[in-house]
């Protein structure tokens, strides 16, 4: 099966300027989606992942400067020099946002229902009748028990996890290409965490919806996504399929994240392999690799010069002087780099 | 947050900065304005009737013979005084009893409470010009008049920032190290209800100011020979006719004064603001 | 010879009224808490789990005394809570670590102020040896002491998760409620504090109660388990037990739905929940789980299943166990 594009963001750089200076939320970043692909993008507070959604969304834009060679590809049409009025389309039509609490996206005096076809009217120009007939077929489509009766509903009467269903089936309002998923299950309960991520994969695999997942926990990660880009201080630090990364992670960040979180299954570990330090202040990032504050493989080299990404033997492409072996010793930069291409 | 840092912004915000100046002035003028002022405010010099401005009365004389720029400045007196006591009083009696309110609730609450609803109830100018009939005219009445119309928001400003404290965590980890409800108001939430209610006397000040003004102008409060800017416009007022300039001089003195308690409330909600960002 | 438990909760409820009926009658209740049975021994650290509404935090704060039970009764050092007359000495031994870094720490006072406090309402020590304790403190939780002259604005949420353990050890508790103390922070920061809080334990002795509904952190920190459901405690094991051997359907759907760290574990058999959980205004007859649970029978509608015995360190609440105890 050839795998088609959709979305290519090329060389993304953002600045925001604050009272003490310029930040750079997202530094260089590059990466593509498939058709039909669930792609999750991986970080903790101020790695960017938030900023880059947002980029795709064309939302805040006032706020965001972008420079002049990045880029944004949707069906071949570049996102980030599209007027506000085309952007409202894509919006719409093509690509759906869902938040991590729906509470602020829905409006609190309207009945769902009405909510949902309303976005319907807007984006497929057919009378109301006919999209209120869609939005009961949406809200069957997400999940929703009893959902005729549901229609008339407002926001505060239902419960998180059918907010969140509400919201999903309203992103699926216009059929879109691509769902950028925000911390979409943090908020919830893990029994209905795992209700909600059963309903993406769902949708991914009957509609052939390509999602791009933003997340801070690795088990929704493994359990859902294709491939993942992890992110630190603006920059994609690591890529790979989800398999490779689990299996394998090159970058030290990687692996340390996944030494954080305690195991749940097998013998319980006397002490975590925690990551030393804190993420640096965005205003006085590291010279070298941004990472090499808190790395215990770091080298002088690391502290002087900025490593890039690029495609590792092993299938993952990772910004590294020293990606790890697999038993998590450090690599050799002069060997790995000979076989990199 | 220490007074140093929050002054030390205030003064990083130009228009703040001008106004605390200006208020500065005028208190410091409200006191030695007796032993500075070119022409005694009260001495009536009927050969100098109506002088328009000159090197000897810089802003003329009024229909008596009276310098106006002396009189101008004596009368930073009773605007300082009506704007500091008019708020003094509901800092010491609206301020504690919405705290109290807010935070014991209960029957405390309810008797608070509806003592306020009663007295907004009332509109304020009414209040006040009420109030001053029952105690007797004069500029004291006038001001205790003013403090009581502005009591009832800063106790329901001061209940709603208390309710909303009382409940906050780090008010939960002293309540279970054993802090007592006088020790909580007093290190909790007194400190962080403070900022709304500091910007919202600065406000007040200049609104005090106004309504003294307008209290004189009526008649209501300071009563000649006692100088203050209110009457100084309603004399100007009757001779508008003849002389509509006089009226100018008091009537600025009032807008600036106005304008500087605003623009510091402005500032200090910046400068107190603990997210605070230099514009 | 059996230890004495340093805190024990007997039957604890906690009914909060809502709405009133005609002559403000109080007609209705939320049962958040209804009925949890717990002993917490010295130096070991009990979990407590649960989803949202399911009366973990109220367990916690009526254990602390920020909330008085509606019924039972809770045992400190074999004492009532109620009858400790003083509740400054409640203070001293029962200390709590709140969910969110960002409030409960007192934005207008200086973290040595903040971490100084409860010696100060003690009368502990003169102002230079409480400053010289603060220090310390700080130090024990992987500051420094110039940071005491900061204030909280100035530090991230994993620092003011240690500035908040910092204070809750000022006077050497012996029991601390931790109420979710890692859920608001980045991954690679929980297990950081995780690590500090298993340390403090080592160091100084002294017990935990830790609410979380994040699993993998109560797995990784508990001694013992317990798994709340609508108010209740519906089975209460040793941690080996419980991963190992989950008895009541609850257990078992809260487990298996936690995402896999491998993704080649994916396609495994999973127990997806139907449903949302249950108002605890309104809850169902019989057995609150009845309405969600894959394995439920005809008698689990009107029955309500009592905590029983299942093993030697297990009590499960459930009428599929209740029969095989009876029997």
């Amino acid at each position: 099966m050839k795998e088609e594009l959709l979305l290519e963001v090329k060389n993304l750089e953002t600045f925001i300027p604050t009272p003490k200076g310029q930040i750079k939320p997202v530094n260089d970043v590059s990466f593509s989606i498939n058709k039909g692909e669930i792609v999750a993008l991986v970080g903790e507070s101020g790695s960017g992942k938030s900023v880059t959604s947002l980029s795709i969304m064309g939302l805040n834009a006032s706020a965001i400067q972008y420079r002049p060679e990045s880029s944004i590809f949707f069906n071949d049409k570049d996102l980030l020099k599209l007027k506000e009025k085309e952007m409202r389309k894509i919006r719409g039509n093509n690509i759906a946002m869902i938040f991590q609490d729906p509470m602020f996206s829905l409006n609190p005096v309207h009945p769902i229902g009405r909510q949902i076809a309303e976005s319907i009217v807007l984006h497929k120009k057919v009378k109301y009748k006919d999209a209120l007939v869609t939005a009961l077929e949406l809200l069957n489509k997400v999940g929703i028990p009893d959902a005729k009766r549901r229609l008339n509903d407002y926001p505060h009467q239902l419960s998180g996890g059918m907010r969140q269903r509400v919201m999903i089936a309203m992103a699926l309002a216009c059929d879109p290409k691509l769902i950028i998923a925000d911390e979409p299950t943090t908020a919830l309960d893990v029994t209905i965490q795992a209700q909600i991520l059963n309903l993406l994969h769902k949708l991914q695999k009957e509609s052939g919806i390509a999602i791009l997942l933003i997340t801070h926990d690795l088990g929704v990660v493994a359990e859902t996504a294709d491939r993942v880009l992890v992110m630190y201080c603006g920059k994609i630090v690591e890529e790979g399929t989800v398999e490779d990364i689990f299996e394998n992670p090159l970058h030290p960040y990687t692996r340390g994240l996944m030494a954080s979180v305690p195991e749940l299954y097998g013998p319980t570990k006397e002490k975590l392999d925690a990551i030393p330090g804190v993420v640096p202040n965005p205003l006085e990032l590291p010279k070298g690799c941004n990472f090499v504050t808190r790395c215990s493989y770091a080298t002088e080299k690391c502290s002087q010069n900025a490593p890039t990404l690029l495609k590792h033997p092993s299938g993952n492409r990772v910004s590294c002087w020293y990606p790890l072996e697999k038993e998590g010793e450090r690599g050799h930069y002069e060997t790995a780099a000979t076989s990199f291409s | 947050m220490s007074f140093g840092t929050v002054f030390k912004r205030l003064m990083a915000e130009r228009l703040a900065f001008f106004s605390f100046i200006f208020l500065m002035v005028l208190v410091i003028l409200s006191i030695i304005a007796p032993f500075i002022v070119p022409y005694d405010p009260l001495k009536q010099d009927l050969m100098k009737v109506m002088l328009s401005p000159s090197a000897q009365h810089w802003l003329g004389t009024d229909e008596l013979g009276r310098d106006i720029f002396s009189r101008l400045l004596m009368g930073t007196k009773a605007a300082i005084q009506a704007g500091l006591f008019a708020i003094l009083i509901p800092l010491c009696i609206g301020v504690p009893m919405g705290i109290l309110s807010g935070y014991l609730g209960g029957v405390v609450d309810d008797i608070f409470m509806r003592i306020v609803d009663g007295i907004i109830a009332i509109p304020a100018i009414l209040l006040a010009l009420g109030i001053t009939g029952a105690l007797g005219i004069s500029l004291w009445n006038a001001m205790i008049a003013i403090g009581i119309v502005f009591t009832p928001q800063f106790a329901r400003l001061a209940r709603g920032q208390t309710l909303q404290v009382r409940s906050e965590p780090y008010v939960e980890a002293a309540k279970i190290s054993g802090a007592g409800a006088g020790w909580i108001m007093l290190k909790h939430i007194i400190p962080n209800i403070a900022p709304p209610i500091v910007v919202q006397a600065s406000f007040n000040l200049s609104f005090a100011i106004l309504v003294e003004a307008s209290l004189s102008f009526l008649g209501m409060g300071a009563q000649s020979p006692q100088i203050s800017w209110g009457n100084m416009i309603q004399q100007a007022y009757s001779m508008i006719n003849m002389n509509a300039w006089m009226i100018v001089y008091p009537g600025l003195a009032i807008i600036l004064t106005v304008l500087a308690g605003n623009f510091l409330g402005d500032g200090l909600r910046a400068a107190l603001d603990p997210k605070y960002k230099k514009a | 010879m059996k230890q004495q438990p340093l805190v024990s909760l007997k039957e604890i409820k906690k009914h909060f009224p809502v709405g009133s009926g005609l002559f403000g009658k109080k007609d209705q209740f939320v049962k958040a808490v209804d009925g949890v049975s717990l002993d917490i021994y010295p130096g070991e650290t009990v979990g407590l789990v649960g989803e949202s509404g399911c009366g973990k935090s109220t367990t916690g704060r009526m254990v602390v005394g920020l909330t008085n039970p509606t019924g039972g009764e809770i045992y400190f050092e074999g004492k009532k809570l109620r009858e400790y007359k003083a509740k400054k000495t409640l203070g001293k031994n029962l200390q709590m670590i709140f969910q969110d870094p960002y409030s409960s720490l007192n934005p207008r006072m200086t973290v040595a102020d903040i971490i100084a406090e409860p010696l100060v309402l003690h009368k502990v020590g003169t102002a230079k040896e409480r400053r010289k304790r603060v220090d310390e403190l700080l130090e024990r939780v992987g500051l420094a002491s110039y940071h005491g002259s900061r204030y909280p604005l100035e530090f991230s949420g994993g620092q003011r998760q240690r500035l908040g353990i910092a204070r809750a050890l000022a006077l050497q508790p012996k029991l601390i409620v931790c109420d979710e103390p890692v859920s608001a922070l980045d991954v690679s920061i929980q297990a950081q504090i995780l690590n500090l809080l298993k340390e403090i334990q080592e160091d100084m002795g002294l017990s935990y109660l830790f609410i979380a509904h994040g699993i993998q952190a109560v797995k990784h920190i508990s001694d013992k388990i317990a798994v709340m459901y609508l108010g209740k405690i519906i089975e209460y094991t040793n941690k080996e037990e419980l991963f190992a051997n989950p008895r009541h359907p609850y257990t078992k759907a809260l487990l298996s739905a936690v995402p896999h760290p491998n993704p080649k574990m994916r396609n495994r058999e999973r127990i997806i929940l139907k449903g949302d959980l249950p108002s605890p205004a309104n809850p169902p007859a019989g057995c609150s789980f009845h309405t969600r649970c894959p394995v439920a029978m005809e008698q689990c509608k009107s029955i309500d299943p009592n905590l029983l015995p299942t093993s030697e360190q297990s009590l499960t609440a459930c009428l599929l166990f209740e029969e095989k105890v009876a029997n």
